[in-house]
C-alpha cells in the first residue's frame, strides 16, 4: 500500500501533465502484479467496497480520538480521510498491509468485521498510506482526469497507442491481467468479443484562415456544428452503452437514450436536448449532466435526443474504413428502416462555394448551434485528429469591453504571475459587478504587462486574490451569455477568454450591465 | 500563601504586564520596559525604551532594526543568572525556538510564571534546547494547537528533500523558509546530513545568516542567488523567504522543485493551495504531542494559551485537569519577518 500511498502524494503536488504521466509509468513499470492492476481499478473507480462508507470511518475514529478535538480537527483540515488520518494514533510499528491484500479482505470479511480490519491496518500505518486507504475504501480516489493519464503512461511505458488500450477498456476487469498480459507482449491483445467497449472517436482541428485559402470545397461536406455534448452510442448483443467523448460511461444518466437502443450497431452523434424540434441552450443539457439518478421530472423538464452524424459499426461490419460518404449512405438506409425513437440524423447543408457556407455561419443565430463542420468526402473513420479530413469552423464570438477588478497567481510555470483575472461591467449606479472569470487568451507579452500593472495598482487582498483599482479595460469574448442566478450579476458567460488588452480605452467607456444582459440567448456568430 | 499569578501578571493591549516588575514581556506596542523572547518580528518590535534580551536576541534584533530602534538602552541577561526587577526575580531559560530564544522566568513573593514564547522540544542544531521549569503558570503558544498536528521526524523530512535532489538532479531546489530561524536550521540540517556544496540564498536571509556565523553557528559555504548566473543554480539548493517562492524573484530559477519548509505542510490541501511541488513539514513550534508533553514537564495547575489554536488546547487541558485560560494575545502568530 505505502508505494501506491507515495504515488497519489506525489501525484497530488505535482502540477505538469507529463510529469504526472512519468509519475504513472514509472509506478507500472516497476510495482508487480496484482497491485499495480488494482491501483489501476483505484484510479478508475472500479473497486466498490459496500460495507466501507464514510459512516463507518467517523465512528471508528470516535474509538481513538475525542469527538471534540475531532469535531475541531475536521474543522480546520476540511477532508475527512484526511482528518482521520491525522488524529489517528501513531503507529508504534509501521508495517502496511500490501493493496492486494487491501481488497482480498474487504471482499472476503464480513460487513460486520470490517472496522475491526480497517483500524488494524490504520494502527500499522503512516499518514500517507492511510490517507490512501481510506480514501481506496470509501471509493474518494476516483479523479476524473487521471485514469486518462494512467492509460497514457501504459501507452507511453509499454509502448503502444492510448487508442489502443482506449478500444478494449471497458471490456477489461480489475485487476487487469490479460491487459498486462498483453502490455508486456506475453499474450495477444485482449479481444473485447461482444462486450460493448469505446472506440476512440474521430476528431476535428479548428479551421484557419490560411486552411481555408487551400481547401478545395468540392471534396468537403457539411453540417452544423451541434452545441451539446458529443457521445457515442455501441449496442451490441454483449449490452449497450452510452459513452462522453472521454470514454466515460454515461448510460446510468440517460436512461431514456439507452431504452431506445434497440439495435445492434456503433452510432456517434451529439446528446442535446430538444424540444418540438428545437435544440436548447447548453444550459439545459447541463441539468441533466453527472446525475446518477435521473427523476421523472428532469427527463421531462429536459427531454434529450441524439442527433446522429456518422456510424462505426452497423451490426458485426466495421465500417470505419470506409470513405465517409459511403458511410453516411449506410447511416441514412439504416436510420429509415431501424427508425430509432429519440434519434434523428443531422442534415448536411447544401454548398457550392466557400461565401455559401460563410453566410450560412454568420447568419445562424439559433441556441444550439456553434459553427458548422466540414468533412472530407473521402475520410475514412481514424481515431484521434489526423489532419485534413475533419475541421471546425466555429462562429466568430460574442465580445464585451469589461473591466479588470480582480486577479489570482496561476498555476504551475505561472505559479509567479497573476494570470487568472476577474472582470465585470458597469450598473446602472456606476458601481462594477463581476461577469466573469478568464484565465487565457492573452500573449506573453500581455501577461507581463496586466501582472506589473497589477501589483501595482492592488487595493486589497484576500488570501491569494488581489482587488485592483479599476484601470485596466479588457476585450472579453465568449461564446454565449446566459442568465444565472449564481451571480450577482445574473448573468454567466460561456468559455470566456481574454481577446486583448485595450489599454487606449478608458474605464469608464466600458460596457454597461444591461447591454451584457441583452446578449443573453444570443449565441456568437 | 504566595499570591496567584493572575493578581501580578496581566494581559494589557500592549501585551503581558508584570505588575511588581513594571516590564512587558513581548510587548506590541512602543513601552518603557520590554523583555524580550526572541527575534522573530511578531514578538521584538522597535521602539522600547529599555529592552533586556539574551545577547544573540540582542544582537538579532540590532541587526534588523537598526541600532537606535532596536531599544534605546539594550541590557543583555545571561542564561541562568537571576535579575531583580523591582520586586521580581527575572531570569532566561532556553526556549528551543530560535537562536537566542529565552523563556521568562518570574517569582515574585514565592509564586512563579513562566512566559515560554515560542517554543519546540526537537533537537535544533542552530538553538540550545527547551529547558522545561516547574511553575504555577505556564503561558503558552499554541500555534499547532490541533491533534492533527504532529510534525513527522525531521531527519525523514530532510532525507524527502535530499532524495528529491537525486530524482531530479538538473533542477533547482527552492525552499521558501522564514528568515530567521526556520533557513538556518534548514542550512544545518543539510550540513549535518553531509551536503557540502555550495548553498544560495536570497538577499534577504544573508544577513542573519552571517550573523548567525557570528555567533557561533556555522552554516558553510553560502553565496548570494541574485547574481548567480541561471547555470551555477542548476541542481543547486536555493532559500528564500516564503513570499518570494511565488514571486517574481523566482523566475530567476529554471524549472525550480518549489519546496517549503513550515509546520502548516501537514495539511495537504494547505500545502497544495500555497503551490509547493514539495512540502517539508519542519516545523519550529511545539507539535500537539510537544504541548502536552510540556504541560507535564512544568507541572503547572494553571496554562495560560496566548495565541494559536487555543480552542482544542484549552478543551484538552480540562481533561487533562489543568486549568486553561485564552488570554488571546493580538499581534502574534505571524512570524511577520516574510512579508
Ligand atoms: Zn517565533
Ligand atoms: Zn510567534
Amino acid at each position: 500500500m505505502k508505494p501506491f500511498a507515495d504515488l497519489l502524494e506525489r501525484l497530488l503536488y505535482t502540477q505538469g501533465r507529463n510529469a504526472k504521466i512519468a509519475l504513472l509509468a514509472d509506478y507500472f513499470a516497476t510495482r508487480p502484479d496484482p497491485e499495480r492492476g488494482y491501483a489501476l481499478a483505484a484510479i478508475a473507480g472500479k473497486l466498490d467496497f459496500p460495507g466501507a462508507k464514510p459512516a463507518v470511518l467517523r465512528a471508528l475514529v470516535a474509538t481513538r480520538a475525542d469527538p471534540e478535538l475531532f469535531a475541531l480537527s475536521y474543522d480546520y483540515v476540511g477532508d475527512l480521510a484526511e482528518a482521520i488520518a491525522l488524529i489517528w494514533p501513531k503507529a508504534e510499528v509501521e508495517s502496511p498491509p500490501e493493496l492486494p491484500s487491501v481488497v482480498d479482505q474487504l471482499r472476503r470479511t464480513p460487513r460486520e468485521a470490517i472496522p475491526a480490519l480497517i483500524a488494524t491496518w490504520l494502527d500499522a500505518s503512516d499518514v500517507s498510506t492511510r490517507i490512501a486507504l481510506i480514501k481506496l475504501i470509501t471509493g474518494g480516489l476516483r479523479v476524473g482526469a487521471s485514469l486518462r493519464l494512467a492509460k497514457l503512461a501504459l501507452a507511453q511505458r509499454f509502448g503502444v497507442e492510448v487508442d489502443a488500450i482506449e478500444e478494449i477498456w471497458h471490456g477489461l476487469l480489475p485487476p487487469y491481467p490479460t491487459l498486462f498480459d498483453w502490455l508486456e507482449r506475453r499474450t495477444a491483445r485482449p479481444d473485447p468479443g461482444t462486450t460493448p467497449v469505446f472506440r476512440p472517436p474521430m476528431l476535428a482541428h479548428p479551421i484557419e484562415d490560411t486552411d481555408r485559402a487551400g481547401l478545395d470545397w468540392s471534396a468537403y461536406r457539411a453540417e452544423w456544428k451541434w452545441d451539446g455534448i458529443r457521445v457515442q452510442l455501441v449496442a451490441t448483443p454483449g449490452g449497450k452503452r452510452l459513452y462522453s467523448r472521454g470514454a466515460d460511461d454515461i448510460s446510468a444518466s440517460f436512461p431514456e437514450i439507452l431504452a431506445a437502443m434497440e439495435f445492434n450497431a456503433v452510432l456517434d452523434g451529439e446528446l442535446l436536448v430538444i424540444r418540438d424540434g428545437v435544440v436548447a441552450p447548453f444550459a439545459d443539457l447541463q441539468q441533466r449532466l453527472n446525475r446518477k439518478i435521473v427523476s421523472a421530472k428532469a427527463r421531462a423538464e429536459y427531454p434529450v435526443a441524439v442527433r446522429l452524424y456518422d456510424m462505426l459499426f452497423d451490426g458485426a461490419a466495421d465500417l470505419r474504413g470506409l470513405p465517409f460518404d459511403q458511410r453516411r449512405a449506410r447511416l441514412e438506409a439504416w436510420f429509415a428502416a431501424t427508425t430509432p425513437a429519440r434519434m434523428d440524423i443531422s442534415p448536411q447543408i447544401d454548398f457550392e462555394t466557400e461565401a455559401d457556407l460563410a453566410g450560412l455561419r454568420a447568419s445562424a443565430r439559433d441556441d444550439g448551434i456553434e459553427g458548422l463542420m466540414l468533412k472530407a468526402a473521402a475520410s475514412p473513420y481514424l481515431a484521434g485528429r489526423p489532419k485534413g479530413y475533419w475541421w471546425k469552423w466555429k462562429r466568430d464570438p460574442l465580445s464585451l469591453d469589461c473591466v479588470l477588478m480582480y486577479a489570482q497567481r496561476g498555476h504551475g510555470r505561472r505559479s509567479s504571475f497573476y494570470s487568472d483575472y476577474t472582470f465585470g461591467v458597469w450598473t446602472e449606479e456606476g458601481r462594477l459587478v463581476p461577469i466573469g472569470k478568464a484565465y487565457s487568451g492573452y500573449t506573453d507579452a500581455e501577461l507581463l504587462v496586466l501582472d506589473k500593472w497589477i501589483r501595482s495598482h492592488t487595493t486589497a487582498t484576500y488570501g491569494p486574490v488581489r482587488e485592483v483599482e479599476p484601470g485596466i479595460v479588457l476585450e472579453i469574448g465568449f461564446d454565449a451569455a446566459q442568465r444565472s442566478s449564481r451571480h450577482k450579476s445574473g448573468i454567466a458567460l460561456r468559455f470566456p477568454r481574454i481577446l486583448r488588452l485595450r489599454l487606449d480605452k478608458p474605464v469608464a467607456e466600458a460596457d454597461r450591465l444591461e447591454t451584457a444582459t441583452r446578449l443573453i440567448g444570443a449565441a456568437a456568430v | 500563601m504566595p499570591p496567584h499569578p493572575e493578581t501580578w501578571l496581566q494581559p494589557r493591549p500592549e501585551g503581558l504586564f508584570c505588575l511588581p516588575g513594571g516590564f512587558f514581556i513581548d510587548a506590541t506596542r512602543a513601552v518603557d520596559r520590554a523583555i524580550i523572547t526572541h527575534g522573530h518580528a511578531d514578538h521584538a518590535r522597535p521602539g522600547h525604551q529599555h529592552v533586556l534580551a539574551s545577547v544573540e536576541t540582542l544582537a538579532i534584533m540590532r541587526s534588523r532594526m537598526g541600532e537606535g530602534r532596536a531599544g534605546i538602552t539594550q541590557q543583555a541577561l545571561a542564561i541562568g543568572e537571576v535579575l531583580r526587577i523591582g520586586d521580581v526575580d527575572v531570569s532566561l531559560v532556553p526556549a528551543g525556538h530560535v537562536l537566542g530564544s529565552c523563556q521568562v522566568v518570574m517569582e515574585y513573593q514565592g509564586s512563579r510564571a513562566v512566559v515560554s514564547g515560542d517554543y519546540k522540544r526537537r533537537a535544533d542544531p542552530t538553538c540550545a534546547p527547551f529547558t522545561p521549569v516547574v511553575c504555577d503558570v505556564f503561558v503558552t503558544e499554541a500555534t499547532f494547537g490541533l491533534p492533527v498536528f504532529r510534525h513527522p521526524d525531521t531527519d525523514k523530512e530532510i532525507a524527502k528533500l535530499l532524495h528529491s535532489m537525486t530524482v531530479f538532479p538538473e533542477r533547482p531546489h527552492l525552499i521558501g523558509a522564514y528568515g530567521l530561524g526556520k533557513s538556518q536550521r534548514v542550512i544545518a540540517l543539510l550540513r549535518a546530513s553531509g551536503y557540502d556544496a555550495p548553498i544560495y540564498l536570497h538577499g534577504a536571509l544573508a544577513k542573519l545568516c552571517t550573523l548567525y556565523g557570528e555567533l557561533g553557528i556555522n552554516l558553510g559555504d553560502l553565496r548570494p542567488a541574485t547574481v548567480a548566473d541561471k547555470s551555477a543554480l542548476r541542481g543547486a539548493v536555493v532559500l528564500a523567504p516564503p513570499s518570494a517562492v511565488a514571486d517574481r524573484w523566482a523566475r530567476r530559477l529554471d524549472d525550480p522543485v518549489v519546496a517549503v519548509a513550515s509546520g502548516w505542510m501537514r495539511v495537504r490541501q494547505r500545502a497544495k493551495a500555497s503551490g509547493v511541488e514539495l512540502p517539508l513539514i519542519i516545523s519550529d513550534h511545539a507539535d500537539w504531542d510537544e504541548l502536552l508533553a510540556t504541560v507535564i514537564d512544568v507541572q503547572a495547575p494553571e496554562i495560560w494559551v496566548t495565541h494559536g489554536n487555543e480552542t482544542a488546547l484549552i478543551y484538552q487541558l480540562g481533561l487533562m485537569g489543568r486549568r486553561g485560560r485564552a488570554l488571546s494575545l493580538i499581534g502574534y502568530g505571524d512570524e511577520g519577518d516574510d512579508t
